[in-house]
């Protein structure tokens, strides 16, 4: 075997959440009033623009979380010795992206490096910029650079446009194999907008997705798109693999966040008495202690446990890895109270409601009431709350691991870029190209998943209905 | 009025003991002394007497809870428990790594914390409500669409994205404000309205949104109706009768965080050089200082649970429906 | 006749596709007031508000002219049509909690209309709004103005309301079902101010009511809607005395009235949807006349007598059959299934510091009754006076203080709470709130045999298919959710879940009252089938008189927690001795002309169960009272047939 897979405790716990999800989406298809809410999401044009956004990032999130270490070349047959070095699938796609490192830092699409040098012209030792080693290696004149760039972009354009084409065709034949009408007849009500879904908008976003990534593809090709950073690190590499940390950050914490929101809220509502007293009083005290530090000290406890025990993690990958899982955690055991106290309020509610008397009043357990009364009907407010909760969670990463609590400073993440490029702004010229990464990533992500969770929000919550 | 208030008091007590022994497990029993010692001295110079001398200095050489070796009373107060934490019901937090009292720091850099913290609140809560309003005023127009939009691509966009970007061009490219730093008295106000401003706008998005959310809620209610049955033109609607109750669900839960505008931003104030206690708590944490934060975890909870008492109360003057008991 | 003082012709408003009101055409005369009856989603109150031009949001007037005293309203500017709402004409609504700001006092709410209509401010406006109280019968009133909505009880609030629509001094003013939130007592009074204001000011009113009664004593004429069309018109008294359009006929037949033994005239299915389109009469497929033509020609006005009638048939129907008597129901004297003994429910009341307890509400204060298997006892009383709380208590819904509950001679504890509950069931009052949305119907009627292991696991589903026939649903019933159904198909849904239990008694708790008129027949029908099919024992709580009449066999009245009044049916309602009962019957509107019995008028409110009055809990409003009154607490005064009250009054009269 040449390859040794390696799953580490985000990448488990992100595929247990895919198969929960995929089970979610399984029982959601059989029952009607939780059906027709996603149809109603699927029918908001800018709810679909932005899951087709998300779902780029997440597919980039989940081939970044099939990890794997090579095997040393010059190891025995018989007893393999594998790279320290953990990869993933997505490294493997990106290819010489990772590998394609500079001396420090050069401009995006630039062609030489940003810090002058002395090197050898002419036989001559001048000092100037150096060129890259691999940014624009391949043009033979500084003038060239940028009809090279035009024509990249170009040719990205050109094939973003096909392979949109394409998928709009795909589209459009499924779609209109499906409700058995001729492609002419669908290629018209697509152009009118009445197929019930927002086609026109899933094929322009498709359409603008593909010319994005085949431009990429193609200046990535021979440049820096985003330029390199401290460490001649290619910053578009950098912002691509902290896809996956948002994801499991947003995602993960609310793992955490909802048994025990879920649990302590219905049960506080629903028995109230001595348990309510206690409920509160626990989420009372957890919600007086200023999460910044609470989640610091604990933070700070892991880092010291990671320290005290090296051998419990034989990569660095590991390491940081379990500092994100702790991360998650801590972030989950602060922010479960915000959705309990919801949820607490509304089994207050439903609790006095007659059917819950006429299900009191037939002797039903009460372990069955909060199953099959309580928590179906509070199952939306869950749902919303998973959605509106990701992109504050993800926004929050940038701020913890600016402050120094957040992710394993070796861990790739848009925290971290931040961080680390913001005590750049001093130099002059500025670096800028770091910051503008993590911040419009940041931004494109966040924003794709606030408009969907609107669109969830409007959706499931029928007082919001019209309102946004 | 004031029975409930006293009970309110009284409740508080549990909470601060709760917070208390939570911090103290976490800074003492999960994470002890010496691991403590060992951070702060690094790898290099870990050695037993290093350790030992590290936490004599501190004031860490106790037992945690019950010192054998010291008699009476003493057995019970001679711990870390009674000396660093209990202690800090009297508000004596001792001193931090760098020697300094950390009740006297409090009290000095509550004043930037302060000039900083209560400007962005008071501002922006009238800028939010004023933006909430105008877009309830135009509500299903275009300006109604395209203000919630605004909010949802202001509130994507990163906190830390505002301080950079404003520092970057209103400091540094245009030389309008200082890019950071502080002054006593008078002369702060030109290190003052950089910070400001930037908190206003970095909270407009989520703000706004918030309370045209409650404002179109108090809009769809039969009262709306009725006093428009009576002739009254739609501004009196909304800004007497509309403005009146949205107010309710705004101030109590603007009040809650009004105490802790003492703690001030960390953030803020680490970017923009403001001596307050928001960088000397994120001073501490990056430093590790253990005995700020755990002075500052006490001090937040102490200020939450002012906040939701001052909420109760403010409940019963703006909301003539409700009656403490 | 008089000169019209609001002219509608032609009216049609639209919400989204719906045309919620299509062609209403009517007229009011100045000190006219003009009923507009239907039931929900006729479109009455639709009509009101595009009156007032008030249409909620993607409403809008689609046809029609609207002319008050000489004005178009509908071409106004909306700067104009201000000064008209207030001013010109104003409105009363249904709920006044809701429709009333909470926030601001009462005083600032009337100064406000004053301010705008009659630039009224300072102390002039604060006498003015003082004056507008009193005249409303508000008392206290300078006090009054000062108070918030919440301080004020519901009728006191409508009041507010009525005064508030007042200070514009509008021509004409609108009522939308201005008592429909209101205990009996009190719509009596309010209806008493309303008609009183209207003769002296010389308004017009618009009343918008479901409710026959109110009608047949406030309205001058009468126009009915259905499903957003006028139907019928005519004055008052040849209105009542032959309505024509066999929808009116039916609301009359459905209507329960005294000495009904038969079944009641009930109408199949509901009020149409509005965004329906409609070809030929709108009421055909429920018409029991209907005829092909009925169902391809929307039927034009026609005129007989003084009514104005919209079907094709009128003047030419059958004469409705007078309603049979009915077999008297049979009396069985069996011995009790259900003996109820001093049942009393206390709620804790703690204050202070450590939050002790300082005293109680008393909820239900030893109340005491006993049901035979086959009959029906109706409980009845206004609302706060803890009937819904005895229902409950009995089923430990709500834990019981004190006092023994024997069902078919078993004495109920928290041990056996199992038996009782398969004996004993419960039909809840809201139909919405009864049924868990996101259960199946067959789900919904499973739980309970399953939860109480009744009859073989493998044989319920059949059940269920056995119980949705009995209730008279669909087959298909079982596998919808409940929002498929309309108010009186979910109301089957839940008694027919109360049934899956076979059990011997069931609790009512006002499950009619959330139903319009013709649904409400259809359910007091069933129960009536279910009763002699089954022989079931009813606890029937209600706070509706007609509805008692027509299904109890005994009734006992509640008024603060305690029994007043206990008898058979007719010896009750008919006879009632009570000083409480017999306001509580005057105040019924009825639908007779001419009845001859005055409306006995209560004073005040009924008080609060946390600080009830001394010795008798009634003397405070009762003409009757006497010292002893406020001293002891009456027992009980038999007056033969099992016919007792708790009365010193009574108790005089029959020494």
């Amino acid at each position: 075997m040449t390859y040794l897979p390696v799953v580490l405790w985000t990448d488990a716990l992100v595929f247990v959440l895919l198969a929960a999800g995929a089970v979610l989406a399984w029982a959601i298809r059989r029952q009607e009033h939780l059906r027709a809410p996603w149809r109603s999401v699927a029918q908001r044009p800018m709810a679909m623009g932005a899951a087709l956004v998300l779902g780029v990032f997440v597919v980039i999130g989940l081939l970044d979380s099939l990890h794997y270490r090579e095997r040393l070349p010059d190891s025995a047959p018989g007893n393999p010795q594998y790279s320290v070095e953990v990869l993933s699938v997505f490294d493997a796609l990106l290819g010489a992206l990772r590998t394609q490192k500079e001396k420090t830092y050069s401009a995006p699409l630039a062609m030489q490096l940003y810090a002058k040098e002395f090197i050898e012209r002419d036989g001559e030792r001048v000092r100037d910029y150096p060129r890259l080693q691999y940014g624009g290696a391949h043009l033979a004149h500084p003038d060239e650079r940028l009809p090279d760039i035009a024509r990249r972009v170009l040719r990205g354009v050109v094939e973003g446009l096909a392979a949109g084409l394409i998928a709009f065709g795909l589209v459009a034949a499924w779609d209109a194999r499906r409700r058995r009408v001729a492609l002419a007849a669908w290629l018209a009500g697509w152009r009118h907008g009445t197929l019930g879904w927002p086609a026109r908008t899933v094929v322009v976003v498709l359409a603008l997705l593909a010319v994005l990534g085949a431009t990429l593809v193609q200046l990535a090709a021979g440049y820096h798109v985003l330029g390199t950073d401290k460490v001649g690190q290619d910053v578009l590499y950098i912002s691509l693999k902290s896809i996956r940390t948002g994801l499991v950050i947003g995602t993960l914490t609310t793992l955490v966040t909802l048994p025990l929101a879920i649990g302590l809220g219905i049960a506080a509502g629903y028995f109230r008495g001595w348990v309510d007293d206690v409920i509160q009083y626990v989420y009372t005290v957890l919600n007086s202690i200023p999460g910044v530090l609470l989640i610091a000290a604990a933070v700070l406890i892991v880092q010291v446990y990671i320290e005290s025990n090296p051998e419990l993690f034989d990569t660095a990958a590991a390491r940081a890895d379990i500092r994100l899982l702790a991360l998650c955690l801590i972030m989950g055991v602060t922010s479960w109270t915000g959705l309990a106290r919801l949820l607490r309020g509304e089994t207050l509610k439903l609790r006095t409601l007659d059917y819950v008397e006429a299900a009191r009043a037939f002797g039903v357990s009460h372990a069955r009431i909060l199953g099959r009364h309580i928590f179906p009907n509070v199952f939306h407010l869950v749902l919303i709350a998973i959605v509106l909760d990701f992109s504050g969670l993800v926004l929050a990463e940038a701020v913890l691991s600016y402050v120094g609590v957040g992710v394993d400073p070796s861990m790739y993440s848009w925290g971290n870029m931040i961080n680390g490029a913001r005590l750049e702004l001093a130099r002059e010229p500025i670096v800028w190209w770091q910051l503008v990464a993590a911040f419009v990533f940041m931004f494109t992500l966040v924003l794709a998943a606030n408009l969907f969770a609107d669109g969830v929000r409007d959706a499931f919550d029928p007082r919001q209905q019209g309102r946004r | 009025m004031h029975a409930y208030i006293l009970r309110r008091l009284l409740y508080a007590i549990p909470i601060l003991i709760g917070v208390n022994l939570l911090t103290f497990t976490l800074f003492f029993v999960v994470n002890t002394p010496d691991d403590m010692a060992r951070l702060q001295l690094g790898a290099k110079h870990v050695t037993p007497e290093a350790i030992e001398r590290w936490k004599t200095e501190h004031g860490y050489d106790r037992p945690l809870l019950l010192n054998r070796d010291a008699a009476g009373m003493a057995q019970l107060t001679d711990t870390i428990f009674f000396r660093h934490s209990a202690a800090m019901f009297a508000f004596e937090f001792g001193k931090g790594d760098d020697g300094r009292d950390i009740g006297t720091e409090i009290r000095t850099r509550m004043g930037p914390s302060l000039a900083i913290a209560l400007p962005v609140f008071v501002i922006g809560l009238l800028v939010n409500i004023s933006f909430a309003l105008l877009m309830v005023f135009f509500r299903a127009s275009y300006l109604d669409v395209g203000g919630v939009v605004l909010c949802v691509v202001l509130m994507s966009i990163s906190g830390l994205f505002y301080i950079i970007a404003g520092q970057y061009f209103i400091a540094k490219l245009w030389n309008l404000l200082p890019i950071s730093g502080f002054a006593d008295g008078i002369a702060a106000w030109k290190f003052i309205v950089l910070p400001v401003l930037v908190g206003v706008v970095s909270g407009i998005g989520s703000g706004a949104r918030w309370y045209r959310t409650i404002f179109l809620e108090e809009i769809g209610k039969d009262y709306v109706r009725t006093a428009r049955a009576k002739g009254l033109p739609e501004a009196r609607v909304l800004f007497h009768h509309v403005l009146k109750n949205g107010m309710i669900p705004i101030l109590t839960g603007a009040v809650v965080v009004l105490p802790l505008l003492f703690m001030g931003s960390l953030i803020t104030e680490s970017f923009f050089g403001i001596p307050g206690l928001g960088s000397y708590t994120i001073d501490a944490i990056q430093a590790q200082d253990f005995a700020v934060v755990r002075a500052m975890v006490f001090l937040g909870a102490f200020l939450y649970i002012v906040g939701l008492i001052l909420t109760d109360i403010s409940y019963s003057w703006v909301d003539p429906r409700v009656r403490l008991q | 006749m008089m000169k019209p003082l609001l002219q509608v012709e032609g009216l049609v408003t639209e919400i989204g596709g719906a045309r919620v009101v299509d062609d209403v055409s009517f007229h009011i005369a100045v000190g006219e007031t003009y009923a507009l009856l239907g039931e929900s989603g006729s479109g009455k109150s639709m009509t009101a508000l595009s009156l007032m031009r008030l249409l909620p949001e993607g409403g809008r007037l689609a046809a029609g002219s609207i002319v008050l005293g000489g004005t178009d309203v509908r071409a106004l500017p909306e700067r104009a049509m201000r000064d008209v709402r207030g001013g010109g004409m104003a409105m009363i609504f249904q709920e006044p909690m809701l429709a009333l700001n909470p926030v601001v006092t009462v005083g600032r709410q009337i100064v406000e209309v004053l301010a705008r209509h009659r630039g009224l401010a300072g102390r002039p406006a604060r006498d003015a709004a003082r004056a507008l109280l009193d005249a409303v019968g508000v008392p206290d009133a300078e006090r009054r103005l000062d108070s918030y909505p919440f301080e004020l009880s519901g009728g006191l609030r409508q009041r507010a309301m009525i005064a508030m629509a007042l200070a514009g001094e509008p021509k004409l003013l609108i009522a939308d079902e201005p008592t429909t939130a209101l205990d009996v007592t009190i719509q009596a009074q309010v209806l008493d101010v309303l008609r009183r204001l209207k003769a002296a000011r010389q308004m017009g009113m618009l009343l918008i009511t479901h409710d026959l009664g109110v009608v047949a004593g406030n309205a001058d004429r009468v126009g009915v809607m259905y499903a957003g069309e006028l139907v019928e018109e005519g004055v008052r008294d040849a209105f009542f005395a032959s309505p024509q359009h066999p929808y009116s006929r039916m609301l009359f037949e459905a209507l329960p009235r005294s000495g009904d033994g038969g079944r009641l005239t009930t109408i199949p299915g509901q009020v149409p949807p509005l965004d329906a389109v409609f070809t030929g009469c709108r009421f055909a497929p429920r018409c029991p006349y209907a005829q092909d033509r009925c169902r391809t020609e929307s039927p034009g006005w026609q005129t007989l007598g003084g009514q104005r009638v919209r079907c094709h048939f009128a003047g030419s129907l059958p004469v409705a059959a007078a309603r049979g008597a009915g077999a008297a129901r049979a009396v069985k004297a069996a011995a009790p299934l259900l003996a109820v003994d001093d049942l009393k429910v206390h709620f804790p009341i703690r204050r202070g510091l450590i939050q002790r307890t300082v005293g109680h509400v008393r909820a239900v204060d030893g109340v005491s009754f006993a049901i035979a298997a086959g009959r029906t006892l109706a409980l009845v009383g206004e609302s706060g006076c803890g009937k819904t709380t005895v229902g409950k208590a009995l089923l430990h819904l709500i834990e019981p203080s004190a006092g023994a509950v024997t069902l078919a001679g078993e004495t109920i504890t928290s041990a056996n709470l199992g038996s009782l509950r398969r004996q004993a069931q419960m039909v809840f009052q809201d139909p919405f709130g009864s049924l868990n949305p996101r259960m199946r119907v067959a789900d919904i009627l499973l739980e309970g045999m399953d939860a109480l292991g009744v009859g073989v696991p493998g044989e319920r589903r059949a059940a269920v298919a056995r119980l949705l026939a009995q209730v008279g649903l669909p087959d298909d019933a079982g596998s919808r959710y409940p929002h498929a159904f309309s108010g009186g198909q979910r109301q089957r849904i839940a008694i027919a879940r109360a049934l899956a239990v076979s059990p011997r008694l069931v609790i009512c708790d006002e499950p009619t009252s959330a139903l319009d008129v013709s649904v409400q027949a259809q359910i007091l029908n069933l129960l009536r089938d279910l009763q002699d099919a089954l022989g079931l024992a009813y606890l029937f709580i209600t706070h509706n008189l007609a509805v008692v009449e027509y299904l109890a066999h005994e009734v006992a009245v509640m008024y603060l927690g305690r029994i007043v009044e206990h008898g058979s049916a007719s010896d009750v309602l008919r006879a009632p001795r009570h000083p409480y009962t017999q306001a509580l019957v005057s105040a019924v509107p009825r639908i007779e002309p001419g009845t001859g019995v005055g409306v006995i008028r209560l004073a005040g409110d009924q008080p609060s169960p946390l600080n009830p009055p001394t010795g008798c809990h009634f003397h405070p409003r009762c003409a009757h009272a006497s010292a002893v009154c406020r001293e002891t607490y009456p027992d009980k005064t038999e007056l033969g047939d099992g016919h007792w009250a708790r009365c010193h009054w009574v108790a005089a009269q029959t020494n």
